[in-house]
């Protein structure tokens, strides 16, 4: 590995003073598993590198039933699908955070890690693009809110300016009757990139068997994380059937553009679209109408 | 947890489960491994590789790297001496010495991504890597063959300009290195008297034998010209001759250190930094560690041969096999050498078939040089072989089991190069699965299904030399050069013991140097607890033949006289008390001193191993992902020496056969650029990939080894893709012909059969 | 290069040491403190023969650097026995066989140490679960699951 100087602010304002300075020959430090391995194959060569770990707003995880959740960037996987919250107002969130790696990884990485690296197939992002989530952005020049499907701009690149440190996530409270559902396909059972990914949130009118609202997501299958517009619309205010939710399989699956790699084929890529699709929404309804909420 | 299969064995020791000796240091994390080493003013060493699949080097600049503060020397292969075509006993297979020296650098040309080109040695390993960065090297890039077919297409490009072969003469350039060919009866004759002929095309993958350990070595060189390695190799004394060859130094003037090894599986059986290390510390006047990280060990050191295997196959209405035509060429990587001729030798074994022609041919392509890789040749072979005989027995409407069990080879029935079987436990291994409980189990279920293959390996015997130290406690040592890769410490302990007649506690096994042991070769091919084994046996025997005569000394008697049972000596005559060993050690030093027993073997009549799989799977037919339910292995172990270790690797051996089943796999981009360089995409199974492994050890005892064992360690990788294949045909219907069968392939071929196109989506 | 001065808990003792920002802490470990118990496998998190706990949580040493253990408390193979006295993992691994060429021992006794210790009777689907980070190329898993099975059953009296 090249040489690099460490630092680990305690303090927001400390470490976008200190990403400000350096700005593109700094980058942010957080659970490591990603950036680590980058640094030593070179494909990475910042001189500074930020640890964010030790700043507190970064750490937090707090839910009430008024504002949501409030989820720091560097809280670490292992916090997350630990958290009673997450796990009866999020499972699919919850199902995400705990399928990222390796329990040794679930030590480090950090959902907000997950999504700043940039990769299409981060497990975390479609869980959270189905959700709703926004980034809260603190900047040199202040703070900005940023959709989770806005955040990453091509593979490894976001929308991050010189300085700009991603703070938190905010997550709605789920309606009434709604829930989420997060699976990914992966040749082995553990340890994989996912092939496909596809996280799937849905409300649902129980008195009269629709679905008021219901948002899919996409990973893997294009250059970034994809929000599969049409696919939701085609849910919403339609029946609970199998016509309904094979539609919106097709339309998911039409608005996918994956590529041939070594973890499959774009065809295949494609096809994997559609089951997971169908699936998550199957998984997601069985929760929603157990879901007491509220 | 001394479990007994010694009941009715004539046995005391062999057969029980000690705890392995080494085993304190290796739960504590004191064992040292050969990255473990580290040496006063040491320095670390990196390797430049090929970014090219196929090149030309124009030229190396390595100047800017040498200015780098830290760097103490940069050398390319104009360092080291330019060898002949000679071919050398290797490992496990043979090793031509300029092919081994130009894959150590490269020498004009690069044969593959990561083939090394140069080498650093600097005050850490960050300063190493980044000197690398500042050669520079000009290459001609030149177009790749990737795979048997490209390479050996009409218009191929050449690898390696002075590769001939018998067949296309001494003026063809070509990448077939070799064509061998074995044929038995009349094969025209034999499948017309066939009822049911199948024939299928197969394609196999390149894959990595994948121990969690990279390669690794310490060299240190002596201003009189004397240097020694330590490193985690299978074979110090492989390590010692191939090193100094390619170094151009007398072999006594090397010392090789074995280190304790993390994982082999063949893949340490030759040598790529060793005598790397010994240049640089040469160069700098330092030791120097080189070690390799998990991308360098993929692209660049042994994976086992992918290839393509035509393979036809007959049998008349009731079950009996007339006839078998084979076809297969292997990858060898960029030099010849692919375990082809093994392969074809051994894709027929287990079974009597009067009408064969099998045709091999290794093929030289731009991967990286193959080496062995645990029974080599013979999965890819058996994948092949062994689907066509499910389906032959299907067709007869035979019993899998029964098929095999008609058609299995025993002593007497030829083997494939012609010399008939002794002894052999083919048809047991298939008896012992027919018999098992997961085979008389129900399997329900969608999806579902269950599948069944028979392996064969040879085993090798080869050299070893053992020593047997008798010490003043009356407890002893055995010294052997056999590196302990998976327990055999402990094997060799208990042989010692069962001689001695000692508390196998009391025998301390030991792993000694090229300088202070007698040559061994590697631990590999099955041979360690056969052949050393051996040794020690008779090095064991030696020990008490000298006992009886120090004891004839003090009772007056001729050695005859004197009987040695259970660690007790005495005679007929009266008056003579029993003695045990402690008795008698107070007395050696004015009999003659200390004892010492040895013995050295060139073990030939070694026996061949056998191994029957069951597998049972589900798929999933939406995604094509198969999930193994249950699976057992039966194998022939001749005579367990420790029951749990030979369980050991009769379950390590079946994992691997499943990760080459499923999802392991070289992948090259169009270039000829290797993808999956690391343990996340190139997927071996993680222990939530896999069930318990249930086994069962068949003991049909090697005829004319003192204990009847067999070598264990290979055979069980052989059967399992097979018995996946088979098992995913009767669970949705598809027979699946390449591997691995990985979700992409499966769910495809599941589509295609039921007509639907792979990208539409209802499936369910 | 400059080297920074760490101040960290390894094995129950306070650790000074010097690094590089760029040295992991498995290069720490391994050559700046000695400790070689903890194995390099892949650099990349795939393997878990570097695991290490930090702050009772299974953590790959290579994918951390080893400036960020000022403060944490780390624990290493080394540290696993009580003097003469073997942790009753090591124990089992010895008794089941469950190690061959014993490379990737130390890195599955870490993860199965930070299992037990937050779930002292994991079922055997659990225990897949929480070594799936671990590599074994040698014994298809068999023998370690038992051993860490039968470990279970011997902490039940104390806690682990």
């Amino acid at each position: 590995m090249h040489a690099i100087n460490y630092e680990a602010p305690k303090t927001l304002k400390d470490a976008i003073a200190l990403l400000a300075q350096h700005g593109e020959k700094a980058r942010p430090l957080c659970g490591g598993t990603d950036l680590i391995i980058q640094l030593r194959a070179g494909v990475r060569r910042p001189d500074h590198v930020v640890d964010v770990k030790k700043i507190p707003e970064l750490r937090e995880i707090s839910f009430d039933l008024q504002k949501g959740l409030r989820l720091g960037a560097a809280v670490p996987a292992i916090e997350v699908y630990e958290s009673a919250d997450v796990r009866r107002y999020f499972p699919g969130l919850q199902e995400a955070a705990h399928l990222i790696g390796s329990n040794q990884i679930q030590s480090r990485a950090s959902v907000g890690g997950n999504l700043c690296n940039g990769s299409p197939a981060a497990d975390t992002t479609p869980a959270l693009i189905a959700l709703g989530a926004k980034c809260r952005v603190a900047g040199p020049k202040g703070e900005r809110m940023v959709a989770v499907e806005d955040f990453c701009t091509a593979p490894g690149r976001t929308v991050l300016q010189a300085g700009e440190i991603l703070v938190e996530f905010q997550i709605p409270v789920p309606a009434r009757h709604s829930s989420d559902a997060y699976l990914r396909f992966i040749p082995r059972n553990e340890m994989d990139i996912a092939v496909v990914g596809v996280g799937t949130s849905v409300t649902l009118d129980l008195d009269d068997d629709r679905f008021v609202d219901a948002r899919i997501a996409l990973g893997a299958v294009g250059p970034t994380p994809i929000y599969a517009a049409k696919a939701s619309e085609a849910l919403k205010g339609k029946k609970i059937d199998s016509a309904t939710i094979e539609r919106a399989a097709k339309l998911a699956v039409e608005q996918s553009s994956p590529i041939d790699d070594m973890r499959g084929t774009a065809e295949f890529r494609r096809h994997l679209v559609g089951v997971l699709t169908r699936r998550t929404i199957g998984i997601a309804i069985e929760r929603a109408r157990l879901a007491e909420r509220r | 947890m001394a479990a007994g299969t010694t009941e009715g064995s004539r046995f005391r020791v062999i057969g029980t489960r000690p705890v392995r000796h080494d085993g304190v240091e290796k739960v504590t994390g004191a064992a040292r491994y050969g990255a473990d080493y580290a040496f006063p003013g040491m320095l670390y060493g990196r390797v430049l590789r090929s970014p090219h699949a196929h090149a030309i080097i124009k030229s190396i600049n390595v100047e800017k790297a040498r200015k780098l503060e830290g760097v103490r020397a940069v050398v390319t292969s104009a360092d080291l001496p330019e060898l002949p075509d000679r071919i050398e006993q290797g490992g496990e297979l043979p090793i031509n010495l300029h092919h081994l020296s130009c894959n150590i650098l490269a020498r004009g040309k690069v044969l593959y991504d990561g083939h090394a080109v140069a080498a650093v040695a600097a005050t850490s390993p960050h300063i190493a890597e980044e000197a690398l960065r500042l050669i520079e090297v000009d290459y001609e890039v030149l177009p790749p063959a990737m795979t048997v077919e490209d390479a050996m297409a009409p218009n191929a490009p050449i690898l390696l300009p002075s590769l001939r072969n018998k067949e296309d003469g001494p003026d063809k350039q070509t990448n077939v290195a070799a064509h061998v060919q074995f044929k038995r009866g009349d094969i025209k004759d034999g499948f017309s008297k066939a009822d049911y002929v199948i024939e299928r095309t197969f394609k196999t993958a390149m894959v990595h034998q994948g121990y969690i350990e990279p390669h690794n070595a310490v060299g240190i060189y002596n201003a009189d010209g004397h240097a020694t390695i330590y490193c985690s190799t299978q074979g110090s004394f492989v390590v010692r001759s191939l090193s100094a060859a390619v170094l151009g130094i007398p072999e006594g003037k090397l010392r090789v250190v074995p280190a304790e090894i993390g994982g082999g599986f063949g893949g340490k059986t030759t040598i790529y930094l060793e005598p790397l290390s010994v240049l640089l510390s040469q160069k700098t006047g330092h030791p120097v560690k080189l070690t390799m990280n998990r991308a360098e060990v993929l692209r660049a050191t042994g994976p086992t041969s992918g290839g393509t295997i035509r393979c036809k196959m007959g049998a008349t209405k009731d079950g009996k096999l007339v006839a078998a035509e084979v076809w297969m060429a292997y990858e060898a990587g960029g030099f010849p050498g692919s375990p082809v001729p093994m392969g074809a030798m051994c894709i027929i074994a287990p079974y009597d078939i009067p009408n064969m022609v099998i045709d091999a041919y290794d093929v030289v392509v731009n991967r990286p040089k193959t080496a062995a890789y645990r029974a080599p040749g013979a999965t890819n072979a058996a994948f092949a072989s062994e689907t066509i005989i499910d389906e032959l027995a299907e067709k007869c409407g035979i019993d899998p089991c029964d098929f095999r069990i008609k058609n299995g080879a025993h002593e007497g029935t030829p083997q494939t190069a012609g010399p008939p079987y002794k002894r052999i436990g083919m048809i047991e291994t298939v008896e012992a699965i027919k018999n098992s409980p997961h085979y008389k189990s129900k399997l329900t279920g969608k999806n579902r299904g269950r599948g069944v293959a028979t392996g064969f390996w040879f085993n090798i015997g080869f050299q070893s030399s053992a020593m047997v130290n008798i010490h003043n406690d009356g407890t002893a040592s055995v010294v052997t050069g056999s590196v302990d890769i998976g327990g055999s410490r402990a094997s060799m302990a208990i042989i010692t013991a069962e001689v001695l007649g000692l508390d196998v506690k009391d025998v301390r096994p030991l792993i000694a140097d090229t300088d202070a042991i007698g040559y061994t070769d590697v631990t590999g091919g099955s041979r360690t607890t056969v052949a050393t084994g051996l040794a020690v046996y008779e090095a064991a025997q030696d020990a008490v033949r000298q006992l009886k005569e120090r004891a004839a000394k003090l009772w007056e008697k001729k050695p005859e006289e004197v009987e040695f049972n259970n660690g007790m000596l005495s005679a007929k005559a009266n008056g003579v008390k029993p003695m045990s060993i402690k008795d008698i050690v107070p007395r050696l030093g004015r009999t003659g001193g200390p004892i010492t027993g040895r013995a050295t073997v060139n073990a030939r009549a070694v026996g061949p191993a056998f191994a029957t799989t069951c597998v049972d799977v589900e798929v999933d037919p939406d995604t094509g992902k198969v999930s193994i339910l249950r699976a057992t292995v039966a194998q022939d172990a001749g005579k367990a020496v420790h029951p749990s270790y030979v369980e050991g690797q009769m379950q390590g051996g079946t994992v691997q056969g499943l990760g080459w089943a499923l999802n392991e796999e070289y992948f090259y981009d169009s270039k000829g650029v290797l993808r999956n360089t690391g343990l996340l995409d190139y997927r071996m199974p993680t222990c939530l990939d896999l069930p318990m492994i249930e086994t069962v050890i068949v003991e049909v005892p090697a005829p004319g080894h003192p204990i009847g064992s067999r070598g264990v360690g290979e055979v069980s990788i052989v059967p399992p893709p097979a018995a996946v294949a088979n098992a995913i045909a009767r669970a949705v219907g598809v027979r699946m012909t390449e591997l691995p069968m990985s979700p992409g392939r499966v769910v495809k071929a599941i589509l295609s059969k039921d007509g639907a196109a792979v990208a539409s989506a209802a499936a369910d | 290069m400059h080297k920074t001065a760490i101040e960290t808990t390894i094995n129950g003792e306070r650790v000074e040491f010097l690094c590089e920002p760029r040295q992991s802490m498995l290069e720490v470990l391994r050559d700046v403190l000695g400790l070689t118990g903890s194995k390099e496998g892949c650099l990349t998190g795939d393997c878990g023969a570097c695991t290490i706990l930090v702050d009772g949580r299974a953590t790959c040493s290579c994918l951390m650097l080893g400036v960020e253990a000022a403060g944490h408390k780390l624990e290493t193979v080394e540290g696993l026995a009580q003097g003469a006295n073997l942790h009753p993992l090591q124990q089992q691994f010895l008794e089941n066989a469950s190690l061959q060429c014993g490379i990737c021992t130390p890195g599955f006794l870490m993860s199965a140490k930070a299992l037990l210790e937050r779930n002292p009777h994991p079922s055997e689907a659990e225990i897949r679960y929480a070594l799936a980070g671990n590599l074994c190329r040698c014994t298809g898993y068999d023998k370690i699951v038992r051993a860490v099975l039968e470990a279970s059953k011997a902490t039940t009296s104390k806690a682990a």
